[in-house]
């Protein structure tokens, strides 16, 4: 009987053995090649090198950025219950919390690395390389980060780099970028980045179950983005940095020949660094709720009356269409009278008769309420939008939005205010206050077109050689007269601006106020001080670069936004000669 | 007690010798394979070379059992499980944990773990136990010896916890008892019996698992539950086994184990390694010689002489062949993984011992099968 069961036990072994053949031959016959590519899944992992990102130099060729590594810290693990957390936030400088929370994300996939930091100090990889032995699978990545030369100096320019967003990840040509890569996010950064940014690259790798990388199976280099030669001078802008000082405003400069941006500042200023450095959400909490908005680009987003420097504008209407003469001369008497109302010269006792250029140089309010009665609105809105006013520039900076400004006319007023235009609304409109808005590049833009003769080109941000967008014929006789004109605001013994006067060229220029409302009403305090504004162009006979500035409650343009001007100009003008370069392409 | 003599000599089984010299080469060879460096840069760990030192102890110790006569096996079977359970008590009060198990035991500069030499003990002890019952008794297994050769050696096992072994000693429990013979009614009575207290005894036993040891029950119903976590082992394997394709990588090409995806790559999951680098081809050799194993481990125990030798060779083959399906079915996930080492083949200095110390008494009980008369 026995010897029966034992019979009966050499079926059973053998039926198992079957079973088992059985199972491998499902296992390795029938899901060989599943098995096979999961294995090859588990042994190769694709890593995307970073791309070197373009460098961005100013028109001299001095580099604005440089690329420098961005490191972060991870970790891959075949089981992060087995962590101590706790000595793992401790090392890392995080909670306990957020650490545990990284890891127990519900979407992390085995050996897919957990980003646990970014944007560590050297400190900080000194540390965690010391005791990367007591946490397996923690490892140190490099990314490319960016520093900014200059810091605060041409921020709202250049711009910075930032994590990409869910939205942009949607966009097919980053799809080789890695998730939490850092691409340009704000200004030339972000306007150029699909040239700046590059080719990432691939490394096919073979790891082991800890993610450590043993070799490189395959590589395809990533490609360095193209650099980016800017239009900007970055001496200028470091000397109109200096120049506000605590001031907040704006300063745009553009070279009249081209539409070439030679500096474009906004004051207060932010530090990129610390946006591209992965900024901590209380630092972008602290700037986004900053009462001085120093995130507001104020070349192109603030708009407020011109002021006097409009009446540049009135002074070119009333000269071609022939309502004056060099000669005739207009009395004034501090003041002019229309129905109920007083409109006020800024000299109380008046100037006496004045004629072209005196009203020009002393900014003479009664000669252009006279001038604008003479042209009506409308002749005064036919030459302002000539110049550009009363619509976007066409400057691209991202993500920032440009305004536009507003020139009034009778049909806008019967539109928006429901109310017929008076002959008031021209007197203050000839002087640039009331209805009219423009903003800083506007006015830049509008003071380049003039001392080019009448070519008006688009704003550009990189060296450009480009045709006009628009040519406005100008008797030559108008140009000469308004030229001398400005030259006299500021190298005239009476002009209004000799705070521009310059030993290095000679500047021509017009200064300008913004009324600010609450100053009427007999508040004081900085707060109610009115805006200054100062357009200029340098030199006067043949003008190589043109600007704008507006300081907010600056007060009179004159004592202020002038000398602002002077050292953007003479900062131009060095530059260009190659003095106090700040540093040339090696 | 030492006799060498001629017929020895000419009734050697050197068939059972040869098939497990060669799985024990196997095993070498894919260990040094399982735990070569990635990319072949650095130091080779020295697993290998401790298993070819433990081969030849093993070898050595294999003759000297051979040369020992089986019938003082029968004699002393019953100490040498007094000894067994001693050990195991021992290991519990005093042994030293690995891999969350308590499991092994230290002399001097000599650790091993006493269950691999217990088991043995166990086959020797049930083999003369069932033999001395006689013919007419064997529907008598009482209470006490239940206890004794049942439940008490399996509470020591689980308090360890050595589930391996605890399954093993069922097992061989059942097979020696089957063969011996009881009668239809007592087998009704305990599968009776055990269906009805599968609930209550599944409770108890659940409860006395390891957090581990359950992990890896739910790890087999479905291992997708936690690919990273505790189905994590099965998964591998399974990738393991399953790349390998009809002929293999080759050997010294498989990736799984050097990569360490694979976990216990030259311990449990050995087979896993090899069935990656020799593929199906190389898979079915292997389990041919396995099979060569068994049967001719069930022919020794029908041609043994008596009683104890035939039991004997029963109960080393069913405890071969219970590892061996064990270890199997966990590396190709149809099993639930049981930390049990595949015979022969996996790494491990007493496990090697104790199987070449087991074959052995095989070889012993088959070269003596024509020994009529008792010394």
């Amino acid at each position: 009987m026995i010897l029966k069961r034992i019979q009966l036990g050499s079926y059973i072994i053998i039926g198992i053995l079957l079973i088992l053949c059985f199972r491998l031959w499902q296992l390795q016959i029938l899901d060989g090649d599943k098995y096979k590519r999961l294995s090859e899944d588990n042994r190769l992992r694709i890593l995307k090198t970073p791309a070197p990102r373009g460098i961005i130099y100013d028109r001299n060729g001095t580099p604005l950025v440089k690329n420098i590594p961005f490191f972060s810290v991870s970790i891959t693990t075949d089981n992060f219950r087995g962590i101590d957390t706790g000595s793992l936030a401790a090392l890392l400088g995080l909670t306990k919390k957020e650490v545990e929370e990284k890891l127990n994300k519900k979407d992390n996939s085995p050996f897919v690395p957990v980003k646990l930091k970014q944007g560590l100090s050297f400190g900080e990889i000194a540390r965690i390389e010391a005791r990367r032995s007591d946490f397996p699978g923690l490892f140190v990545e490099t990314d490319v980060g960016r520093e900014y030369l200059f810091g605060k100096v041409g921020a709202h320019i250049i711009g910075y780099l930032g994590k990409i967003t869910a939205y942009q990840l949607n966009n097919p040509e980053l799809r080789y970028f890695p998730p939490d890569a850092l691409i340009g996010q704000w200004g030339v950064e972000a306007l150029f980045d699909n040239q700046l940014r590059g080719m990432p690259g691939e490394r096919i790798i073979e790891v082991d179950a800890l993610g450590r990388e043993l070799r490189m199976i395959q590589e395809r280099p990533s490609v360095k983005g193209t650099d980016i030669n800017l239009s900007i001078d970055i001496n200028i802008q470091k000397a109109v940095e200096d120049a506000f000082g605590e001031k907040a405003g704006a300063l745009v400069a553009i070279k009249p020949d081209s539409g070439e941006i030679l500096a474009l500042e906004s004051l207060p200023s932010f530090n990129p660094n610390i946006f591209s450095m992965g900024i901590a959400y209380n630092d972008w909490k602290a700037i986004m709720e900053d009462k001085k908005k120093p995130m507001l680009n104020r070349a192109v987003q603030s708009q407020y009356p011109p002021g006097s420097t409009f009446k540049i504008i009135t002074a070119i209407a009333a000269l071609e269409e022939g309502i004056i003469n060099p000669d005739t001369k207009i009395n004034c008497t501090g003041g002019i009278n229309y129905g109920r109302w007083t409109f006020g010269c800024w000299k109380k006792g008046g100037h006496g008769p004045v004629d072209f250029h005196r009203a020009i140089v002393e900014s003479c309010d009664v000669y252009f309420y006279e001038l604008g009665r003479r042209l009506g609105i409308d002749k005064i809105y036919k030459y302002a939008t000539a110049f550009g006013l009363g619509r976007e520039t066409g400057i691209e900076l991202i993500p920032v939005k440009e305004r536009k400004g507003l020139i009034p006319n009778a049909e806008w007023k019967k539109e928006k205010k429901r109310l017929p235009w008076y002959l008031g609304d021209t007197f203050i409109s000839a002087i640039g206050q009331g209805y009219i808005t423009a903003t800083p590049i506007q006015m830049a833009l509008m003071t380049a077109t003039f001392a080019n003769g009448g070519k008006i080109y688009k704003p550009s941000l990189i060296k450009i050689d480009q045709s006009p967008s628009g040519i406005i014929n100008l008797k030559p006789e108008t140009i000469k007269m308004i030229k001398e004109a400005l030259s006299g605001v500021v190298n005239d013994p009476n002009g209004t601006a000799q705070g521009a006067r310059s030993s290095l060229t000679v500047i021509a220029g017009k200064t300008g106020t913004a009324q600010v409302v609450g100053k009427k009403k007999g508040l004081s305090g900085e707060r109610f001080m009115d805006h200054a504004w100062f357009v200029a162009f340098a030199p006067v006979d043949n003008p190589e670069i043109a600007l704008s500035v507006f300081v907010e409650h600056g007060g009179g343009g004159g004592a202020v936004a002038a000398p602002i001007a002077k050292r953007a100009i003479e900062a131009y003008m060095k530059s260009k000669n190659g003095q106090e370069a700040i540093g040339k392409r090696q | 007690m030492l006799k060498i003599d001629r017929r020895l000599i000419k009734n050697f089984d050197w068939i059972t010798f040869l098939i497990v010299i060669s799985l024990a080469i196997i095993g070498i060879m894919t260990i040094y394979s399982a735990t070569r460096p990635p990319l072949g840069v650095g130091e080779h760990p020295d697993f290998y070379l401790k298993q070819i030192l433990w081969l030849f102890i093993s070898t050595a110790v294999l003759f000297v059992v051979v040369s020992i006569d089986y019938i003082w096996l029968y004699r002393i079977s019953y100490p040498l499980y007094g000894l067994g359970l001693l050990l195991l008590l021992i290991v519990i009060f005093g042994g030293r944990t690995s891999m969350g198990a308590q499991r092994w035991l230290s002399i001097g500069p000599i650790s091993f773990q006493p269950s691999e030499f217990f088991r043995i003990f166990f086959i020797l002890v049930f083999s003369s136990y069932l033999t001395n019952m006689g013919r007419n008794s064997v529907d008598k297994i009482s209470m006490k010896s239940l206890f004794i050769f049942g439940i008490l050696p399996l509470i020591l096992l689980i308090k360890q916890p050595d589930l391996g072994t605890a399954i093993l000693l069922m097992s061989l429990f059942v097979v020696l008892s089957l063969s011996k013979g009881i009668s239809k009614k007592i087998i009704t009575v305990i599968v009776i019996i055990g269906l009805i207290s599968i609930p209550f005894l599944g409770h108890i036993f659940w409860e006395g698992l390891k957090d581990y040891q359950k992990n890896r029950l739910v790890a087999f119903i479905d291992p997708d539950v936690d690919p990273a976590g505790i189905g994590y082992h099965i998964n591998q394997s399974k990738i393991s086994v399953g790349s390998g394709g009809f002929f293999g990588k080759g050997y010294l090409k498989g990736t799984q184990g050097p990569l360490r995806f694979l976990p216990e790559k030259h311990t449990d999951f050995i087979f896993s390694v090899f069935a990656e680098e020799w593929g199906f081809a190389g898979s079915i050799l292997l389990l041919v010689i396995y099979l060569m194993l068994f049967l001719r481990g069930l022919d020794t125990a029908m041609r043994a002489k008596d009683e104890f030798g035939r039991l004997t060779a029963l109960g080393i083959t069913a405890m071969f062949f219970v590892y061996f399906c064990v270890n199997i079915g966990m590396t190709l996930g149809i099993m639930p993984v049981v930390g049990v080492p595949l015979p022969f083949v996996s790494y491990g200095g007493t496990a090697l011992l104790s199987n070449f110390i087991a074959a052995g008494i095989l070889i012993n009980i088959r070269t003596r099968r024509f020994e009529l008369f008792y010394p």
